[in-house]
């Protein structure tokens, strides 16, 4: 079978299906490693992590070691996190500040804008010795609205360019605090032993959450009062957001910590919700301030990143480590300058469903390590998503999925990426994608 | 590099040994292997029973130890009403995760009762569960820290924070069980 196969994608047959063996060979893995994880904008932290001057993070990104750190004017770095010298990792702690940087091998040490600026018995080096050759070197980055994000290709477009239609979506975010918005200490990581495209898929699938989640539903039914939903009264939207980003909108069923007050954030808390919401509708305007509020949003930004705006705003990103093993982190985010009762909600809302320990997650990190043993048992070629390819899509619908798929296997088999939007097109506007020159974009159906 | 000075928790006593510490000691033990050998049986509505109706349940997450659940982000962090509804989504079969149950083995060692002020006990104990599953082994290994009253002359769990030493969720993807 030909690379350039595995996704098969008919319109006219109303089929769109998608190989096994794309979830399971080493070699679609190591293709995936130099064509899309060394292409693509990949991303790295949020720059509230690092607020003041000397502070750094560390953290993996497709398996590369890296860290960040803002210099002493403020400014953000992202080094790779090998000493230039002999290649030992140069930070070794997961967080904190620092002046200097040193490498603990040899001592060469390194500011926080990374340049070298001692070594031991430098005068054991020739008149040659160039030390601005020996800085701290770093991959292209740039940030959006806070979000870093790093590209392991010179080449490749602008970050703007790369995030298309889900850069509105990281504004539904960034927007929701005059205070911006800030990541909460304390991390999820944990480990699924399934193919990474799983979660891109599971992350955008309204499709599951009510068969899977059922003891999610009945909890809060139970706990609030009211019905669990069936799947015929949800309203919601699938649409695709260029280069293989994607996202779910349905209107919320419970409250949100942003500003949409619901019985399960207690009576206390109405007035000050209330005021949250008055805020945010002087500041953006009614329509895009009920539309943060009322709607919930599943977002995945291809290839490895999920921002989910649902019960609590939370970063999700994975990080491959074979055909079948990721590495997950998650994080969560408030405003700035949220008041000690509203991130207590926040906090609290967070844990109904989200995380190792919550109502929902866990069923999640199952499912995917069911489907990734259901493929080896053989006897089926083809996963199935097409739901939803004869109609306006839902939020329960699969054309989001399909649409990561699409990006996948143009960069995969090195193709030319042809944006197809279905009929997401004219529901909301459809955000403008600059297409690359050699490629254009068409929408058919 | 410069880094901060490494923290050096504070030290743990444990009480006299006096005869009245002995006992309490012992009753302390049992209280914490019965919670064990509960969990291990699957007897989640007895489990219960061991905690007040004011409880507090917290595990924080792998890289914040120290977490603060009305602060930073926790793995769990229950009330109990929700312990009760963990227990009856833990034995509704739609816990995907645990169902079938996992097969797990809790051994509690190093119990220390660390403070007594009236009727409130404080104590710790390292903790170690083997879980097994799907072809699959994780051990979770950490420490509780427990807060104990007299209830009707039965001593019961008011606060337990059952902190991982794991650095992340490894082999385990998550925390199905209770810890």
């Amino acid at each position: 079978m030909e690379i350039s196969e595995l996704v098969y994608d008919r319109p006219d047959q109303g089929k769109f299906r998608v190989h096994r063996s794309s979830m399971l060979l080493p070699e679609i893995y190591e293709l995936e490693r130099q064509r899309i994880f060394d292409k693509c904008w990949l991303y790295l932290g949020h720059e509230s992590e690092v607020p003041n001057p000397g502070d750094y993070v560390r953290r993996v990104v497709a398996e590369r070691a890296l860290f960040f750190a803002r210099n002493r004017d403020g400014e953000l770095g992202v080094f790779h996190n090998t000493c230039p010298h002999r290649g030992a990792l140069i930070c070794r702690t997961d967080h904190g500040n620092a002046q200097v940087f040193q490498c603990f091998y040899h001592a060469w040490s390194f500011n926080t804008s990374g340049e070298l600026i001692g070594l031991p018995d430098a005068e054991g080096y020739g008149p040659d010795f160039d030390r601005a050759e020996l800085n701290l070197r770093s991959p292209r980055f740039d940030s959006y609205k806070g979000f870093i994000f790093v590209c392991f290709d010179h080449e490749a477009e602008s970050l703007v360019d790369y995030l298309a239609g889900a850069a509105e979506y990281l504004d539904l975010v960034a927007d929701q605090s005059p205070a911006g918005m800030k990541v909460i200490p304390g991390s999820n990581r944990y480990t699924i032993k399934a193919n990474w495209k799983l979660l891109a898929e599971n992350s955008m699938d309204g499709y599951h959450a009510l068969p899977t989640h059922k003891t999610y539903f009945d909890y809060m039914a139970n706990e609030v009062g009211g019905n669990v939903p069936s799947i015929s009264n949800r309203k919601g939207l699938g649409r695709a957001l260029g280069n293989g980003h994607g996202v779910v909108e349905n209107d919320a069923i419970y409250g949100r910590p942003v500003a949409m007050w619901h019985p399960y954030f207690g009576e206390e808390s109405r007035q000050e919700i209330d005021r949250i919401k008055d805020e945010l509708i002087g500041r953006q305007g009614r329509d895009k301030a009920l539309r943060m509020c009322e709607k919930t949003r599943n977002m995945v930004i291809f290839p490895n990143l999920v921002i989910n705006d649902i019960m609590a705003v939370t970063i999700r990103v994975f990080q491959p480590t074979g055909p079948d093993s990721m590495d997950v982190t998650a994080w969560e985010m408030a405003p700035g300058d949220e008041t000690t009762s509203m991130l207590r909600r926040r906090l609290d809302s967070f844990l109904t469903f989200l995380g190792p320990g919550g109502f929902a997650t866990p069923d999640d990190t199952e499912a995917l390590e069911s489907c990734q043993h259901g493929f080896r048992s053989g006897g089926v070629e083809w996963s199935d998503l097409s739901r939803g390819f004869h109609r306006d899509p839902r939020g329960d619908d699969e054309l989001q999925m399909r649409s990561f798929w699409r990006r996948w296997q143009s960069l995969v088999a090195d193709l030319p990426h042809v944006e197809n939007f279905e009929r997401g097109l004219g529901l909301y506007e459809q955000p403008e994608v600059t297409p690359s020159p050699e490629l254009s974009v068409a929408a058919d159906n | 590099m410069a880094t901060p000075t490494v923290q050096v928790s504070p030290s743990v006593s444990g009480l006299p040994a006096t005869a009245e510490s002995l006992l309490l000691q012992h009753e302390v033990e049992q209280l914490l292997y019965r919670e064990a050998r509960l969990l291990d049986d699957w007897n989640l509505d007895e489990w219960l029973t061991l905690y007040t109706e004011d409880a507090r349940y917290v595990v924080p997450t792998t890289d914040l130890p120290e977490g603060n659940p009305e602060s930073d982000l926790v793995f769990i962090d229950d009330d109990y009403a929700r312990m009760t509804a963990r227990t009856v989504r833990l034995k509704s079969r739609h816990a995907h995760r645990e169902y079938p149950w996992s097969r797990t083995r809790r051994f509690i060692s190093n119990v220390m009762v660390t403070a007594v002020d009236g009727d409130e006990i404080e104590a710790t104990a390292s903790v170690a569960v083997w879980r097994f599953r799907a072809g699959e082994s994780s051990p979770y290994v950490g420490r509780y820290d427990v807060k104990m009253r007299r209830v009707n002359g039965q001593l019961r769990i008011c606060h337990k924070r059952a902190i991982l030493d794991l650095e992340e969720l490894s082999d385990h993807g998550a925390l199905s069980i209770i810890f």
